[in-house]
């Protein structure tokens, strides 16, 4: 497929699952249909971050990446489903870390698609409103907290994310950083992530990693971090 | 055998030595009890692992990636001896966990680089560890069953981490496979016989999310000479790090 894939009929597809599901969007924006994960289209081509983030980059993320994470969801699921069945919790129970790891990498590649977007549209640029005021008030300033969120990133040993989350028993916003696949838990809501995983540069960046956090800012979708805060 | 206590053992030796100490291809210099680590030559060239790992896996893997670990250990252990000096125990603290990761990283590459071997030569035939492949065979019934279950370890790390052989401190000296996360290096006295990395920037640029084909190849330059050296206790490498 090349790297500058046009989806063909993403409303037909679309339509289709929603037609097949019985349990809808039971998680956020993660999607499934009959009860399995499915991975849900790009709302973009994979050029479409292009010079920010490599149309292959994007495409082996996405079609092999999340879809491994996908499967091993679905796979997790059926063997706590079948361990329940026969009334063994021990097995179930030992399920847990990777329901945990591929279940995160479901959920986490699911909001990070979304909070991204091609810089000739709604990609890049700064905040406004509600959102823009509250970094504000909690950070100090947009550009306190974009220096804020790189020095996470940069900080992460190993694979990992970085979040703007919102905590919801405080009220107020900060960035939090998970290794591996952890999906933002607990009082934490999700707003905006940036992968750290090295298959999320490697192929563009090499072992730059500092120049891949600068480019990200320029696909940040503000819309939908600013929706997922009047939400949260 | 390379171990992180080495790192902490010189924190101990507040002397006022001032020493160069060359040993094999690397070495580290000892300024007012602080060595400062360099960069070990790679004891082949860069593609000489091919066509398994690519050259410019292997000149980023080892010019940038590596050098990474030595910088930021220095600099860690620079902080450190100041933190040490001023009496400053919080301060001591907050920089463990930077020694550990990079102080691993360059503990764990170190070992890595020599426990491969260019493509095709002698050190690459298990022949090469006649004890060490005797006592493989004898805890997991054949080399082959040692081979599954070695790549079925490095296959289900989640995240960045390592995978290893390691003749265990007690238990009689078996061998265990056994898995490090991030670059947190094999402590307590078990001795890593090989490791393979599994981080993405070991296999990215030529496998991409292929990383079952890496596991395949990797066995086509393990250094079985080197494995055999450090399985039976005639390694020198403790003091070359």
């Amino acid at each position: 497929m090349s790297s500058t894939l046009l989806r063909s009929a993403p409303a037909l597809r679309g339509a289709l699952r929603a037609s097949g599901a019985i349990k809808p969007a039971a998680m956020g924006s993660m999607s499934f249909v009959r009860g399995k994960a499915t991975l849900p289209d790009m709302p973009y081509d994979y050029g479409a971050l292009e010079p920010y983030i490599s149309g292959k980059i994007m495409e082996l993320h996405h079609k092999k990446h999340h879809q491994t994470y996908v499967n091993g969801l679905n796979s997790a699921l059926e063997t706590i489903e079948e361990a329940k069945s026969k009334g063994d919790f021990t097995k179930a129970a030992s399920i847990a870390p990777l329901l945990n790891f591929h279940g995160g990498g479901h959920i986490n590649h699911s909001l990070f698609w979304e909070n991204l977007a091609p810089a000739s549209r709604e990609g890049g640029g700064e905040p406004d409103g509600a959102l823009k005021k509250a970094i504000d008030s909690d950070f100090g300033s947009f550009d306190t907290f974009r220096k804020q969120m790189n020095t996470a990133l940069a900080g992460i040993q190993g694979s990992g994310w970085a979040w703007l989350v919102k905590d919801k028993s405080a009220g107020t916003l900060g960035l939090v950083t998970r290794a591996n696949q952890d999906p933002v838990s607990g009082p934490y809501v999700p707003l905006m992530g940036i992968d750290a995983w090295e298959h999320a540069y490697y192929l563009q960046y090499e072992n730059r990693k500092a120049e891949y956090f600068e480019a990200i800012w320029n696909v940040i979708n503000w819309k939908t971090v600013a929706a997922r805060f009047e939400k949260a | 055998m390379v171990n992180i206590s080495n790192l902490w053992h010189y924190l101990a030796l507040q002397s006022p030595l001032h020493s160069t100490t060359l040993s094999g291809d690397s070495f580290n210099i000892t300024t007012m009890g602080l060595t400062t680590y360099t960069l070990p030559a790679l004891p082949y060239a860069y593609d000489a692992l091919e066509p398994h790992i690519s050259a410019q896996i292997m000149e980023l893997h080892h010019s940038k990636h590596h050098q990474a670990y030595v910088t930021n250990l220095n600099k860690a252990l620079e902080s450190h001896a100041a933190a040490l000096a001023a009496n400053d125990v919080a301060a001591q603290i907050a920089l463990q966990q930077a020694i550990k990761f990079n102080g691993g990283g360059h503990i764990n590459h170190s070992l890595f680089w020599k426990n491969l071997a260019p493509t095709g030569s002698e050190e690459t035939r298990p022949d090469a560890a006649k004890e060490l492949v005797a006592a493989i065979e004898k805890t997991w019934g054949s080399f082959d069953s040692f081979k599954k279950a070695f790549s079925a370890t490095l296959l289900s790390l989640q995240g960045s981490g390592w995978g290893w052989l390691v003749k265990e401190a007690g238990n009689g000296g078996g061998l265990r496979i056994v898995t490090t996360k991030d670059q947190d290096p094999v402590v307590g006295g078990d001795v890593p016989i090989f490791g393979v990395d599994m981080w993405e920037h070991a296999y990215y640029l030529q496998y991409l999310n292929g990383k079952a084909a890496y596991v395949e190849n990797i066995w086509n330059v393990i250094n079985w000479e080197t494995a055999e050296a450090r399985f039976s206790g005639r390694s020198d490498e403790k003091t070359e790090l």
